[in-house]
């Protein structure tokens, strides 16, 4: 028996609200940690109207301290509770990043699973938006290569809120990375009350035979655009959103370029050591025979997120992606 | 600020009680729990040198001179109080309820010492710098908003208020009012790098006023003054007073590490005379002679017992299993991910094929 579900219009951001909401309903031990997401709701909205709802006790304005509010949200993890910390913007979680890399993700290795931290770290990131600097961050790579944390970034309002709930759920430390040029891009529908997406599994945006096309968070758009584009001159694409970044869909990602024979992945971070790096090994691991094209990447550059006027040429766009899709097609 | 935060004593160094409020207290029979453990963590910390010495342990850090500091703190805890050490506090944390084979084994390079003991919250020893600090406020916080009358202690030393995280930690702690024991232990030096270039202040504990918390300086070779003082910020702590900073003042004999030689850094000279003027465990002797608490008889029974445990640990760390690299892969995730579980079948599979 199946019953009918109903739905709400939701941004992205309103999509997270929503995820934060329904958990701080479903679970006492839930708890929200941050820089001013209390009255103000977040400098993105995220948590808008949840202290009011919730009380001060749950949703927690702290003081302007990233090692002090992760550390001291690992430490409620370690006595019952399943933090939630905002990050206000990517590049400013580097002060919480020894909390996150020495504490939250070995602290199950370290005890044999004694003691565990259940917390997820909320964090918007990327460019696009004409923000000041160090506001553009994408280093998911930072924390993909970090043993011990999972890494999602969702791309739309239904997977925002189904990803965001199975991560409060999930027994270990989660990175929750938020495109934020994708907050308020596009509306979904997306289902009242509760459901999760789950951890671990991409999904096919567009079904092709020509070429597979990765890419994750704010690059899922380009990466669709650019798909349209290859459509109208005959190359039929397979479009992946990864949506989970550590641990990989190793076979989503495998059955595509074993069909397809051909891969382009779009990655908004820096190239060297980035996660693109990572796929193109996992192709190599899994596909190798079946690849007629060296796997081409699309991604920014070696250089510091550069001052937003200069934003539009370092984020790969549409027409570079179209460009790396005719160049592998024609190889 | 040293005339605003004297160095409390209740003992001085001939034994001798000075703050005499306390005498009613000071039991015989917490007197002799106190220098069994005195005596147990010192004969296990010089076995330990000797056992790294011969190689039959990894790289080991002693903290003989410091067991006042660390028994006293350790013995004013209740139960269910949470404990987060740094790697020199395992005189603490034995105290508190960690088997010696445990220690052992964490100083054998093995994951198992880190298991904390059953029904006790002492997390595994922080080896950073003052990362444990926002922990602590947040693990304390927890036990706050859950209505418990629990309390935490952790354990940091003078390098570590330096850190960033000791004043993130404090702050937390202070403004969310929580039910924590910063224990400073004070030892003067970090590795190499004496108090005077970690800080102008002339003492730890005025840090405290920042914060708006109660600081407090005592002499942590005097294991009274650690017990009562540490026993007082703990019920303030468990009837919502909030946190307190404890600068306990003390010196380490020995090095930094077993890799370490601290005679290129500072004057012996110093350690030894600390030794025979300000030493913790000869100080509650001095103090037990005077009470008519001493009895030699017994104080030679329990060095017998300490050593026969003792023995009897190195020879329980001699007989554990050898380390099961298997171990490496099953605790990282709930559930391992797949890039796990896939190396450990391939490497185990070519390990047996190796060993086959």
């Amino acid at each position: 028996m199946t019953t009918a579900v109903n739905t709400k219009t939701l941004t992205l951001v309103q999509a997270v609200n929503d995820a934060l909401r329904t958990m701080l309903k479903e679970r006492d031990d839930v708890i929200l940690l941050g820089e001013d997401i209390g009255k103000n709701g977040g400098v993105f909205r995220a948590t808008e109207g949840l202290q009011a709802e919730f009380g001060e006790d749950r949703v927690i304005d702290t003081p302007l301290s990233e090692a002090g509010f992760t550390g001291a949200a690992i430490g409620m993890a370690l006595n019952g509770f399943r933090p939630v910390v905002e990050i206000q913007f990517l590049g400013f979680i580097y002060p919480a990043y020894e909390q996150i890399m020495t504490h939250a993700a070995r602290m199950r290795a370290r005890t044999m699973g004694h003691f565990t931290v259940p917390m997820v770290i909320r964090a918007p990131y990327g460019a696009g938006v004409r923000a000041p600097e160090i506001h553009s961050d994408s280093t998911e790579a930072l924390f993909t290569h970090m043993p011990g944390m999972k890494v999602i970034c969702p791309a739309s309002p239904y997977d925002a809120k189904g990803l965001l709930i199975a991560a409060i759920e999930d027994p270990d430390p989660v990175l929750f990375l938020e495109p934020m040029r994708s907050y308020r891009a596009f509306r979904e529908e997306v289902p009242e009350g509760k459901y999760t997406v789950e951890i671990g599994k991409a999904k096919k945006l567009r079904e092709g035979d020509d070429v597979t096309v990765i890419a994750w968070g704010a690059m899922v758009p380009v990466a669709l655009k650019a798909a349209e584009s290859a459509a109208k001159k005959g190359i039929h694409a397979d479009v992946i959103d990864l949506r989970t970044l550590y641990p990989l869909d190793k076979d989503m990602i495998a059955a595509s370029v074993q069909k397809t024979g051909r891969t382009v992945i779009v990655q908004e971070a820096h190239a060297t050591g980035g996660l693109a790096s990572d796929i193109v090994a996992l192709i190599n691991d899994t596909s190798f025979l079946y690849q007629k094209a060296p796997v081409a990447r699309v991604t920014g550059f070696d250089v510091p997120v550069p001052f937003f006027a200069y934003e539009d040429d370092y984020l790969p766009t549409p027409a570079r992606v179209l460009h790396a899709i005719e160049k592998t097609v024609n190889f | 600020m040293e005339r605003q935060f004297p160095i409390r004593q209740i003992m001085d160094e001939q034994g001798r009680i000075v703050e005499h409020e306390y005498r009613g207290q000071i039991t015989e029979e917490l007197v002799m729990a106190m220098y069994r453990h005195l005596i147990r963590t010192r004969t296990f910390d010089r076995k330990c040198v000797s056992l790294q010495r011969q190689g039959r342990i990894g790289p080991y850090v002693p903290f003989e001179g410091q067991e006042a500091c660390q028994v006293g703190s350790a013995l004013a805890l209740e139960d269910e109080d949470w404990m987060f050490p740094t790697y020199r506090d395992h005189g603490a944390m034995m105290t508190f309820g960690r088997t010696l084979t445990q220690t052992l084994l964490y100083w054998k390079g093995r994951t198992e010492g880190c298991i904390p003991p059953q029904g006790k919250k002492i997390v595994p020893p922080y080896v950073p710098i003052a990362t444990q600090l926002p922990q602590a406020a947040g693990a304390a916080y927890a036990e706050k908003r859950k209505g418990t009358k629990n309390a935490v202690i952790v354990y940091f030393g003078d390098g570590a208020t330096s850190e960033g995280d000791f004043h993130e930690g404090l702050n937390f702690a202070s403004v969310f009012n929580a039910p924590v024991v910063f224990f400073n232990q004070n030892n003067q030096y970090a590795i190499s790098v004496p108090i005077t270039r970690q800080m102008k202040s002339k003492t730890i504990a005025q840090k405290a006023l920042a914060y708006d918390i109660p600081g407090i300086r005592i002499d942590g070779n005097d294991i009274f003054a650690v017990y009562f003082h540490t026993k007082q910020a703990l019920e303030r702590a468990r009837n919502g007073e909030g946190p307190t900073l404890i600068e306990a003042v003390t010196w380490r004999y020995g090095a930094h590490t077993t890799s370490d030689d601290p005679s290129k850094y500072r004057d012996q000279e110093e350690s030894k005379r600390r030794r025979e003027t300000t030493d913790p465990i000869m100080r509650l002797e001095r103090f037990m002679q005077r009470e008519g608490f001493w009895d030699e008889n017994w104080a030679n029974d329990v060095q017998e017992r300490v050593n026969a445990e003792v023995e009897q640990a190195v020879a329980e760390m001699d007989r554990y299993p050898s380390a099961n690299p298997e171990d490496m892969f099953d605790y990282v995730f709930a559930e391992p991910t797949w890039t796990i579980a896939e190396q450990k079948q391939a490497y185990m599979e070519w390990k047996r094929g190796m060993e086959g």
